[in-house]
């Protein structure tokens, strides 16, 4: 085998089938199923490997082979770059690697001690991880869209290939939520619910793009990190406020170029001489007469329908908000702009002597703040969190007395991490776990055919705590011995994630 | 066609990306202006996007024994650089099929978009099969482990721009690919990847003795859908008998000088059982021996061209 001197970080050793991570398998003839991993679409015989030495045929079902993965924190060399000084070990002693849970494999029934029970030194303190892959019946995937695009009522079905996979919940400033997947799609409905949920939810999670219907609202594409895309039009921008915020924002930087500034919002239109900033900057009132419902003064609601126009409404022609001018008040000459909540639309009129808005160049002063507005906004993504709970049975491969571990969870003792990324847990009873999918590798979530999701999971504890607590202590193995003996994959560490072996206290 | 099928890409901290889709992993570095690496990295992300479902269309034609003529119906340009790769064998009237040269022809196929000013140096190492593109002046080095068994740092290749060597490929029977040999590893130096790579699959295969020690199945057994058919594969070597390993070594060696004589490749490193041969086309390429852990392997600076095309 070679290796440039700068070692590869990615290096694949030959696996051992040891992972419980299936797919429901294609029959063929005989004893071959077919893997529908990739286009090569191996036909696999029992107690093979495919073409990738990545998925296999195990006792006729299709499972994932990888070897586990290991971290290495970036920045540091596991072997001397000086071949001279090299002494022949591929494991540095205080090397930082972290033994994660992707592709550990589990060790069900879960009374048997998880699958990598690994001992190292943090910081001269020993620490002990107790390493697994949980499968979870109870979990699911919180999407948050930015977009003030309308997707849908609340409470929305959500589905994928037809089948319902979640729905539309909370919306909140700024960007719209869907929760996806839990185990009432899983295993609570049709067959053919459960696995397109399964398979949905194992997509998302491992960085995927996925496509959605909202009953009664868009059709969306969602990829964890990407901008959604929404009745097939990418969103880029978040919206900067709604439109009185906006008003709020700008008003000091509109104020002597324009005599009224109407901010279109699906949410809440502001109205520049209306809205409380003006008031401020003693702007004379405009007499523009707007649609919608009056809040306060200069915030309307509800000037158009939810739609993918001007500002999430359904509005191309933004004049089609107002309902006129109060011939008392307006003048012709009046320089009007209408902008979005986002900077994409705008248009300047100047009200004619029959009082109508006719459109005009964008003055220079004026241009310069909407691009602004446009600066402003950031990009709109959608983030994808992985929502999980690990407080039953599996908490019996760390030790033989669970609340223990429960209880050592919430009094801080016990760090959890999924896939090496830092997981929330949420107070309360149980080990409910949140955890953004993007820093934790691609790849990291599998399956199972019953159906439920495979994911990865670490604690992380002192030795000594993890002895008191009833730990499987005699199961305890140096990092040394697993990188030496274990197959594995080493890739490296999410700079942005915290070092989980960091001494907790 | 199934969207997760999709390939995929993660940054590495130090800037090098990774790309996988199925069987296929790269470690892709590129070094020179930042904003000329940058744009070759996004050409060759796209250039990646139809590699394996284009090989995949051809699969049946190249995993079929390669005719002495060459004549495949293949049209992929990576296809195409396997079969040019593999020719010279199959016309020689072995036994060899383009998947020979698959990772090397990958790797070579995506380089070409590191041959952009600005970037210095690039390398695209596709599980041990390695294509470089080197500027004028600069120069390559890579370290050669012999036996992932046994690891240490054996031998220390540097490859210089002005030799026209661009490939450098790594086959044996403890890899992921399948051997009618017993070499640990052989390890070829050549004008490119692909040729390095079909090289030393071939030359793998005959590093070979009769042995009680070495076990060999059919390579369908071992694994579904080789090409290798029915071929016997090396699945364990025992201890073998000295004279065995020097046996087998001189034959690789010696199809290894014939190699070099007929210009296929540079340089061949091969190893068994903890010895070395070494055939090189330039006896003044050789250095002094670098002082590693086991300083009786060889160290070689590779500055002229000596295989040409």
């Amino acid at each position: 085998m070679s290796a440039s001197p700068d070692t590869p970080s990615v290096t694949s050793d030959t696996a051992e089938p040891s992972v419980v991570k299936a797919r429901a398998p294609e029959k063929m003839a005989s004893n071959k199923i077919q893997c529908d991993a990739c286009p090569v679409l191996c036909q696999i015989s029992e107690g093979r490997l495919g073409a990738c030495d990545r998925w296999g045929n195990v006792e006729g079902q299709l499972r994932r082979m990888d070897p586990v993965v290991i971290m290495k924190r970036p920045g540091v060399d596991l072997v001397p770059a000086d071949p001279a000084a090299w002494d022949g070990r591929l494991l540095h002693q205080d090397a930082p690697v972290f033994v994660s849970g992707v592709a550990s494999g589990t060790t069900y029934p879960d009374y048997k001690p998880a699958p990598f029970i690994v001992a190292s030194r943090a910081e001269g303190v020993d620490m002990v991880t107790v390493v697994t892959e949980g499968i979870f019946s109870y979990c699911s995937f919180k999407v948050k869209i930015d977009t003030d695009r309308y997707l849908g009522p609340e409470q929305a079905t959500v589905r994928h290939q037809g089948e319902a996979v979640g729905h539309v919940t909370t919306i909140e400033y700024g960007s719209q939520f869907l929760s996806l997947g839990g185990v009432h799609h899983l295993t609570g409905g049709s067959k053919r619910e459960g696995r397109i949920t399964c398979e949905l939810m194992e997509r998302l999670g491992n960085h995927h793009a996925v496509d959605l219907e909202i009953e009664g609202g868009a059709r969306l594409t969602v990829q964890a990190g990407r901008p959604p895309i929404v009745n097939g039009v990418e969103e880029r921008r978040m919206r900067v406020g709604c439109g009185s915020a906006t008003i709020g924002i700008f008003a000091k930087q509109w104020f002597g170029h324009a005599d009224e500034v109407v901010v279109v919002d699906d949410h809440i239109t502001g109205v520049l001489s209306e809205h409380q900033a003006g008031k401020c900057l003693d702007m004379p009132p405009s007499g523009i007469r707007l649609r919608g419902r009056k809040s306060t003064p200069g915030r309307y609601f509800q000037v158009a329908n939810p739609g993918t126009g001007w500002g999430g409404t359904d509005i191309q022609d933004p004049l089609s908000i107002i309902e006129g001018w109060d011939p008392k008040v307006a003048r012709p000459g009046l320089r009007l702009l209408m902008v979005s909540t986002t900077g994409e639309h705008a248009q300047w009129y100047v009200l004619d002597d029959a009082l109508v808005p006719q459109p005009a160049p964008m003055p220079a002063p004026i241009e310069t703040v909407v691009e602004r507005i446009g600066e402003n906004c950031e990009p709109a993504l959608a983030t994808v969190l992985f929502l999980g709970g690990a407080g039953g049975s599996l908490r019996a491969g760390v030790t033989e007395n669970p609340i223990l571990l429960t209880r050592s969870v919430k009094d801080l003792l016990t760090r959890v991490t999924c896939g090496g990324a830092p997981a929330y847990v949420w107070p309360g009873g149980g080990i409910t776990v949140m955890v953004d999918v993007l820093r934790m590798p691609a790849g990291s979530f599998g399956s199972v055919p019953t159906p439920a999701i495979v994911a990865p999971i670490e604690f992380t504890l002192r030795r000594d705590d993890y002895e008191r607590l009833g730990g499987h202590a005699d199961r305890i193995r140096r990092i040394e011995d697993v990188w030496a003996n274990d197959p594995h994959r080493l890739i490296e560490w999410g700079s942005d994630n915290p070092w989980p072996l960091e001494p907790l206290r | 066609m199934n969207s997760a099928w999709q390939p995929v890409r993660a940054r590495l901290s130090d800037g090098r990306w990774h790309f996988q889709q199925g069987p296929i992993d790269l470690v892709i570095g590129a070094e020179g202006e930042p904003a000329a690496c940058e744009a070759a990295h996004e050409a060759c992300w796209a250039r990646f996007q139809p590699v394996l479902t284009t090989l995949v269309s051809e699969l049946a034609w190249l995993r079929a024994p390669l005719p002495s003529d060459g004549s495949l119906p293949v049209t992929g340009p990576v296809a195409q650089r396997m079969v040019d790769a593999c020719l010279p064998y199959a016309r020689q009237g072995l036994f060899i099929t383009a998947m020979a040269a698959v990772a090397g022809s990958v790797a070579d196929h995506l380089i070409a978009c590191y041959h952009q000013p600005g970037v210095r140096r690039a390398y695209i190492n596709n599980g041990g099969d390695i294509a470089l593109h080197l500027e004028p002046g600069e120069s390559w080095r890579a370290g050669v482990v012999g036996n992932v068994e046994a690891p240490a740092l054996d031998a220390d290749l540097e490859i210089r721009a002005e030799s026209g060597l661009r490939g450098i490929a790594t086959s044996g029977w403890r890899g992921r690919s399948l051997s009618l040999g017993i070499a640990d590893s052989v390890t070829v130096v050549a004008r490119d990847a692909a040729a390095a790579d079909a090289a030393a699959t071939i030359i793998a295969n005959h590093v070979d003795v009769m042995d009680g020690a070495i076990v060999r199945r059919p390579a369908s057994e071992v694994r579904d859908g080789s090409d290798l058919g029915d071929l016997p594969v090396t699945v364990a070597v025992g201890v073998l008998a000295p004279e065995s390993v020097a046996l087998a070594l001189s034959a690789g060696g010696a199809y290894a000088r014939r190699l070099v004589s007929r210009k296929l490749i540079s340089h061949a490193l091969i190893s068994l059982c903890g010895r070395w041969a070494q055939v090189s086309g330039d006896r003044t390429a050789r250095v002094p021996v670098q002082q590693t852990a086991r300083s009786h392997a060889p160290s070689l600076a590779l500055d002229r061209p000596e295989a040409a095309h």
